[in-house]
């Protein structure tokens, strides 16, 4: 017994000893003082504390970087160019990055630690970028795998985005999940009502995230989000707009074609919505009655798989469908979100008919 | 050449640990970090520096432990292998502390293998060697100096020989680990001759 208590207290002696002596050399070797991180060019200066990583550092100062997996080095989305200062790459960085990124001085801002000042550069819009907190409101089932979340802002209790933007959804620990994962889901709620965000969610099969939402998600829980990101919004020209969608692709349409019914914008545009049964349709009474408000809008459902259900209305893909409607591309501009086949093979019907590539806009599903 | 002076007793023993008795070479310890870091010879010498340290800071740590605490105590057998690690694991921090302050290239240039050093077999022979070898604290320190040293000594020469290999036309099927296993083979052999070298 006496043996065991002595054997007890040297290892635990000898581990104290030298987690202070760890403590103390930390204090002294790992301090880096206070460093500057200039960004975009003197547009923002930033002092802090060195010897973390950029990407919790800037988070500490309130700029969310998009970041997936949580700074440990695998998603590859925070991105960041470093013009100056940068520490050498890691080898962790080199097995993410291309060849052109590296070129570009682009790293991965979890991996860089803030050592000495540096100069970076982000996109402006991530200064608008905010950690919100919020209540789900209401689910609605608006298709036998597609649901609609309502979700009221708690914290902060406004939001400001541009129609077309996207948030990143945070599922939480649950289950086989054993770690936060990040999932974009575009906004689909039009930006005057700056207290709730609304998001349309498909089911996709062992999704790590829609499992979360369809079967443990209840009215009333809290739910996580950072946003907005991204750049797919409609252009400052005046052109006519052809609209592509299918699913929840649906979700960034909803909140422009709102957008533009508040606003009055009277901007040509027809809105091809693709599904396969009558089933996989949603919200076409909502975009009527906004055909009728807007008579510059039109929306076209059609349904590939529609025999025998009594549609009389599109039938075919929603290519073929696109390809029969549009006429005169050169003068128009295409706006497309849905799955990556989609989009990849409707791009190619638009460019067929002239809409110019460079004025092809999309929001691709990954 | 026999040990009748304390010097020389202190330079044969540092001598085998580095060439008769080479950890790696003649029991094939600390291959990991050995067979990836030995494509260029900076990044292996900056590499075997910093075992040749942690070996030697270690050697002499877990040395006075073993002498003036655990021996006494009667705790020498039951908990030599979990504080020696733990001993190891705290060194191995500290230097990439004092590395990361002083040459981020060399940081960089280690990676991972920095902290892999304190699972670098090789470490942990040592300080278990000189307990069984039955050698003060002074002649430990010289022990894992020696051994550090012949360590580096043969990641070294593998760096040195890759580096030549690359204009060489190895089989497809040993490129990599294979034809440096065979390498590390044939400098094992060589190292053989060194043991009529010091006669104990």
């Amino acid at each position: 017994m006496g043996t065991v208590l002595l054997a007890a207290l040297v290892s635990g002696a000898t581990s104290g000893i030298l987690a202070v002596l760890l403590v103390v050399a930390e204090r002294y070797l790992a301090d880096y003082g206070t460093c500057v991180v200039d960004i975009n060019g003197g547009s923002k200066r930033l002092e802090v504390q060195g010897g973390k990583t950029l990407l919790a550092t800037l988070m500490q100062e309130g700029i969310f970087i998009p970041s997936a997996c949580g700074g440990r080095g695998t998603c590859a989305y925070c991105k960041v160019k470093v013009r100056e200062g940068g520490p050498p790459v890691a080898p962790t960085e080199t097995a993410l990055l291309a060849a052109a990124d590296l070129a570009a001085s682009v790293r991965l801002s979890c991996q860089v630690k803030v050592r000495n000042g540096l100069a970076i550069e982000i996109p402006e819009s991530l200064f608008l970028v905010k950690q919100f907190t919020g209540v789900v409101e209401r689910i609605r089932d608006l298709t036998h795998d597609i649901k609609g979340l309502r979700i009221r802002l708690v914290d902060p209790p406004a939001i400001e985005f541009t129609p077309g933007q996207y948030v990143q959804l945070e599922t939480p620990v649950y289950g086989d999940n054993p770690e936060p994962v990040y999932r974009a889901y575009s906004i689909a709620s039009p930006p005057s009502d700056r207290e709730h965000v609304e998001l349309i969610v498909r089911l996709a099969p062992g999704g790590i995230c829609t499992t979360w939402v369809f079967t443990l998600l209840k009215e009333g829980d809290t739910i996580r989000f950072n946003g907005p990101h991204g750049e797919f919004r409609l252009s400052d020209t005046d052109a006519e707009m052809v609209w592509i969608a299918g699913g929840s692709g649906m979700a960034p349409f909803w909140s422009i074609a709102r957008h533009m019914r508040e606003k009055g914008i009277q901007r040509k545009a027809t809105y091809f919505f693709g599904a396969v049964k009558p089933r996989d349709l949603f919200l076409v009474d909502e975009l009527r009655q906004l055909e009728k408000e807007l008579p510059s809008f039109r929306f076209v459902p059609a349904l590939s798989g529609a025999e025998g259900d009594g549609w009389d209305g599109e039938k075919g893909l929603i290519t073929d469908v696109v390809g029969r409607h549009v006429e005169g591309g050169a003068a128009k501009e295409g706006y497309l979100c849905g799955s990556g086949g989609m989009i990849d093979a409707s791009v190619k019907v638009l460019v067929a008919k002239g809409v110019p590539q460079e004025r092809i806009y999309y929001d691709k599903f990954t | 050449m026999t040990p009748d002076t304390p010097a020389v007793g202190l330079l044969v023993i540092l001598i085998s640990a580095a060439l008769t008795d080479n950890i790696l070479l003649t029991r094939f310890l600390g291959m990991c970090s050995y067979l990836a870091i030995s494509r260029q010879i900076k990044s292996s010498l900056g590499l075997g520096l910093a075992v040749t340290f942690v070996n030697t800071v270690t050697c002499a740590l877990n040395a006075a432990l073993y002498r003036y605490v655990l021996e006494p105590l009667g705790l020498h057998t039951s908990l030599k292998l979990i504080l020696f690690i733990v001993v190891i694991a705290a060194t191995v921090q500290l230097i990439e502390m004092v590395i990361e302050r002083v040459s981020l290239p060399l940081y960089y240039a280690l990676g991972v293998f920095l902290p892999l050093i304190t699972v670098n077999c090789a470490i942990l022979g040592t300080s278990l060697f000189m307990v069984n070898k039955g050698l003060d604290v002074v002649q430990s320190t010289v022990y894992g100096l020696g051994s550090g040293l012949g360590w580096m000594l043969a990641i070294v020469l593998l760096a040195g020989i890759r580096q030549r290999l690359k204009t060489a036309q190895v089989p497809r099927g040993l490129e990599g680990p294979g034809i440096s296993l065979i390498i590390t083979g044939i400098m094992a052999l060589a190292f053989v001759a060194f043991t009529g070298m010091i006669q104990s």
